[in-house]
């Protein structure tokens, strides 16, 4: 191998290196020094994400099995900053008495989840994908069971493996049958092969229904609300935008570039998905009054909205869906980072108890509408830019209908968004959360959001950058 | 820098003033000052859109700029304006500033009240200035948007329930406007070539007729739910009766004109056949929205609510109008949009100062105003003529083109619907003499009426730079058609 194919696989190997750094350390850190190893590993993550700006050439790997291309960079690079604002976040969290002997565990689960999501990105080969999804899944399981002392978290840790081993074996016994009919596992040969035999089709849709899992589409989202609410708020932020995210990234790239030749088939099982996760997704997060099932089911509703990028199978596409997911990293974080900055200070998570938030804390407010904003779309914030395209994207191909219930629905997400607002702004409240300073890591993750959310909508010039690095069926 | 994107700019500068000042009490004068340049700015850009069209000029859009925002979607930050939008412009800034001056007493969270009030005025001025789509939408919505934070803190009575009433149901309306752009920006290149949001490329094409059947419906119906069009209109009275004052007088001041200013910018303009196709549904809309407005302001016993109504009234007649598609009941339709502002935000200022003295908004509370506030009471009484269209106010002046224009169609239907909406003029009588005879006339229902102050210097300055403006427009309408008559052509020439 000489130094390119070691540069192609640059993501992977230095994120491996951090895995091992992090290993070894622990094994050198006194009982003292442990609570200082949670900066140590920050910067670390930092100079990774870093590391991976850097230009590096293209290709494939071992025979195909692993694919590195400018857009794979792209979508890995836009994982790793939201995965930094999660260790940015998860900071003070991991400074808590009983967190404190198990921060290595918790920064080496995260990345290992992390490299499995690049594998992912970068498959060639649907067992490389396979093992992808699988060492992206598992340990985020861990992570969910991470607060074993409480038996909420045990609970979301259990209901994460369960309900994701099964949605593996779906996904498996569905590739198995595209191999029966293709007599390949490789992209490649699968879409050099096109194959519209009635068994590639229920192949696919087992796949489909396996990914629908890891991006919570209905009906495959039950699991969501009870994990998100159960596990710590910064492997649930995890969940909702670094998980999602990968998972809509290759997503993506295997329907665009393993089943062109369904495209009929695959448009139509998209639309009535889309309709009913944006739809159902809505409609409990109408009711929800405990901020971390509020953002899951709110999450679900986004997941919909990407898929209103896939429908196109165009360039345009594929490009709302990256930088939607670059909007919504920073949008949801700093939705998330609220209300872990509130649960750790005051232990409260309900929405009730954001009543007259404004008049005590007013930046955290001032915060969070923004990112609810960003959520409802509105402008000028990013959600808005972001959701256009994205609408915009679907209208292109005529799926005009599926717009109208989408925009339709972004009206019912503007109620209970604004919920949020209303709670902060407008109701008056007999004991409000009081005033309270926070930490530095904690004010520099929301800060980076906040300029997420702020700049990534005017920024046309990241917006073509995208575009350049997309490409259409 | 261009000197339309300086309305932008100002209103966002003064933003940024407010959150400098230490002591909340000067927000107030920075948000004076802010408004006040530009006011000084739209006159001066009414100024330059004058001495340019003298000069010769005849491109339908002047002082033009354009900046390259998404390049890939052909996407550009465009603006400029024709006499409709300058007449709409200085409309804004008067109102603006009036209600600045008008909400000088804000007791709670102050800074945060200008601060919003800022946002909207920057969603409004931005949106009347752009020629692009895309921007034009953004700044829609950008105005639309702040309306739920100022109902809900500052608003009185069920605040919270009408704040979300009328901000989903504006933002139902836009909705409903994206599908619309959407088609139109698809549909901008039926012989290949580039898709465009540019309002100015797309009148010099024509949209698929199958396409306009389509998506005129729903820009306007998108546009016209901000118009208070008939059935859609039913934000606008809990909306209008809940927010503070200031809040009232920008929202059916102008933000309500944003409607009217779009549907026959967007949907019309754009979409020509299939609304000539269609305007018979929307005038019967209009022409109930008219009627229906008038009569809801009788039964009203609220002084906001009978003025809300008188709006839903006032605005379905700017509708009305444009749909007659011909230049003198367009003309009216600008006219009225002006006027319907300058009156109904005077008519909001005046039921604030007199709520802020008599504490009650319900007219058969009070009696014998005039003896003790005269000021506010003649400011009341101007503003009701004008409302009810006494020659020599503005309200005739629109009027008057309206009707006149409706009626120049020689076809029965449009006839009748004239006749109908006609009737609404003596229905506006009844409710606007009913309420000065119980307010203002009578005896001094409350000895401590006595101790009122009549309008304060704020509130003297507020009420007469609106009452300057229906004064003018009645008594020099050639000022104003001056303005707007070159502008309506185009616009007309494509409806024919």
């Amino acid at each position: 191998m000489s130094l390119d194919n070691f540069l192609m696989m640059r993501h992977e190997l230095v994120l491996t290196l951090a895995f091992l750094i992090i290993l070894v350390a622990e094994v050198f850190t006194g009982e003292k020094k442990k609570e200082k190893f949670r900066g140590f590993a920050v910067v670390l993550f930092a100079v990774v994400t870093a590391i991976g700006m850097l230009p590096a050439p293209e290709g494939t790997l071992f025979g195909g099995m692993y694919q590195a291309g400018r857009t794979t960079t792209l979508m890995k690079n836009i994982l790793n900053i939201g995965t930094l604002i999660v260790l940015i976040q998860s900071f003070t969290w991991l400074g808590r008495p009983e967190n404190r002997d198990r921060i290595h565990e918790y920064f080496m689960l995260l990345i290992s989840t992390l490299l499995g999501m690049y594998f992912m990105i970068s498959a060639g080969h649907f067992l490389m994908f396979y093992i992808g999804i699988e060492l992206a899944t598992i340990p985020l399981a861990a992570l969910a069971a991470f607060e074993r002392y409480k038996n909420r978290s045990a609970e979301a840790g259990i209901k994460l493996i369960l309900s994701s081993s099964l949605s593996s074996g779906i996904l498996l016994y569905g590739l198995s049958m595209i191999y029966g009919t293709v007599g390949s596992l490789y992209f490649a040969d699968i879409a050099a092969r096109p194959s519209t035999a009635a068994l590639t089709i229920l192949g696919f849709i087992f796949f489909f229904s396996g990914m629908g899992f890891k991006m919570s589409l209905v009906p495959f989202h039950l699991w969501t609300a009870d994990v998100y609410e159960g596990a710590p708020v910064s492997i649930a932020a995890y969940l909702s935008v670094i998980s999602k995210g990968a998972a809509a990234f290759i997503f993506i790239i295997i329907l665009y570039n393993v089943f062109p030749v369904i495209i009929d088939t695959w448009q139509k099982v998209i639309w009535v998905i889309a309709v009913m996760t944006i739809t159902i997704g809505n409609l409990f997060a109408l009711r929800q009054k405990n901020m971390k099932r509020f953002l899951a089911f709110s999450s679900i509703a986004q997941a919909g909205f990407f898929l209103l990028g896939f429908i196109g199978g165009s360039k345009l596409g594929m490009t709302t869906v990256i930088y939607y997911a670059l909007i919504y990293i920073f949008t949801n974080l700093a939705a998330f980072g609220i209300v872990s900055i509130i649960a750790e200070k005051t232990g409260k998570e309900s929405m009730d108890d954001y009543d007259g938030l404004y008049r005590t804390n007013p930046k955290l407010s001032l915060t969070m509408m923004l990112a609810m904003f960003s959520l409802a779309g509105i402008p000028p914030v990013a959600g808005f830019f972001g959701k256009f395209f994205l609408f915009a994207a679907a209208a292109e191909k005529g799926f005009y209908v599926l717009v109208a219930i989408a925009v339709l629905n972004t009206i019912v997400a503007l109620y209970y968004y604004l919920l949020v607002v209303k709670a902060m702004f407008i109701n008056k409240s007999e004991n409000p959360i009081t005033y309270f300073k926070s930490d530095f890591m904690s004010k520099l993750g929301l800060a980076i959001c906040i300029a997420g959310i702020v700049v990534t909508g005017f920024a046309s010039g990241l917006f073509e950058m995208i575009r350049n690095l997309s490409y259409g069926i | 820098m261009n000197i339309l994107s300086c309305l932008v700019i100002i209103p966002l500068l003064t933003i940024t003033g407010i959150l400098l000042v230490k002591d909340a009490r000067q927000a107030r004068v920075v948000s004076a000052i802010g408004m006040g340049i530009q006011l000084i700015t739209a006159f001066i850009i009414v100024f330059m859109y004058l001495s340019e069209r003298k000069a010769g000029n005849t491109d339908q859009m002047l002082l033009m700029s354009s900046y390259e925002w998404f390049r890939s979607l052909n996407i550009y930050y465009t603006v400029g304006v024709d006499g409709i939008s300058v007449a709409m412009i200085a409309l804004t800034s008067i109102v603006v500033s009036a209600g600045v001056f008008a909400s000088w007493e804000m007791e709670d969270l102050k800074k945060e009240f200008f601060i919003s009030l800022m946002l909207l005025a920057t969603g409004v001025f931005g949106f009347f200035i752009s020629l692009d789509l895309f921007t034009m939408f953004l700044f829609y919505e950008l105005a639309v948007i702040p309306m739920y934070i100022l109902i809900g803190i500052w608003g009185s009575g069920p605040k919270e329930y009408a704040a979300m009433k009328l901000t989903l149901m504006l933002m139902g309306g836009s909705a409903l406007l994206m599908i619309g752009l959407f088609g139109i920006y698809f549909n901008s290149a039926p012989d290949g070539g580039e898709l465009t949001f540019n309002i100015i490329e797309i009148s010099k094409i024509t949209i698929p007729i199958q396409a306009q059947r389509w998506f005129f419906p729903l820009t306007f119906v998108g546009f016209g739910v901000l118009g208070a069009l008939f059935p859609l209109h039913t934000w606008s009275p809990d909306g209008h009766s809940s927010a503070p004052t200031a809040v009232s007088m920008l929202h059916a001041g102008v933000l309500m004109k944003l409607g009217g200013y779009g549907c026959f910018r967007v949907a019309m303009f754009l979409m020509p056949e299939a609304a000539n196709e269609m305007a018979w549904i929307f005038i019967i809309l209009t022409t109930i929205s008219v009627v229906y407005g008038a009569f809801g302001a009788i039964v009203q016993k609220d002084l906001k609510y009978i003025n809300a109504y008188s709006s839903v009234s006032h605005c379905g007649l700017v509708l009305f109008a444009i749909l007659m598609m011909n230049r003198t009941a367009m003309t009216g339709a600008v006219i009225q949009m002006v006027s319907h502002g300058l009156m109904t935000a005077l008519f909001f200022a005046l039921i604030g100062m007199i709520y802020g003295r008599t504490h009650t908004r319900i007219i058969s509370e009070m009696g014998g105003l005039m003896k003790v506030i005269p000021f506010l009471g003649v400011a009341y009484v101007i503003a009701g003529l004008a409302s009810l269209g006494l020659p020599g106010l503005s309200g005739f002046v629109a009027e008057m083109n309206i009707f006149f224009g409706s009626f120049e169609h020689p076809d029965t239907f449009h006839r009748v619907a004239t006749i109908i909406a006609i009737t609404s003029i003596v229905i506006t009588a009844v409710y606007i003499l009913r309420v000065i005879a119980i307010l203002l006339l009578g005896p001094v229902r409350d000895p401590h009426y006595s101790e009122f102050n009549d309008a304060r210097w704020y509130e003297k300055l507020s009420i007469l730079a609106l009452l300057t403006g229906i004064v003018y427009i009645g008594m020099i309408p050639s000022g104003l058609s001056g303005i707007i008559r070159d502008s309506i052509m185009p616009i007309v020439e494509k409806l024919m």
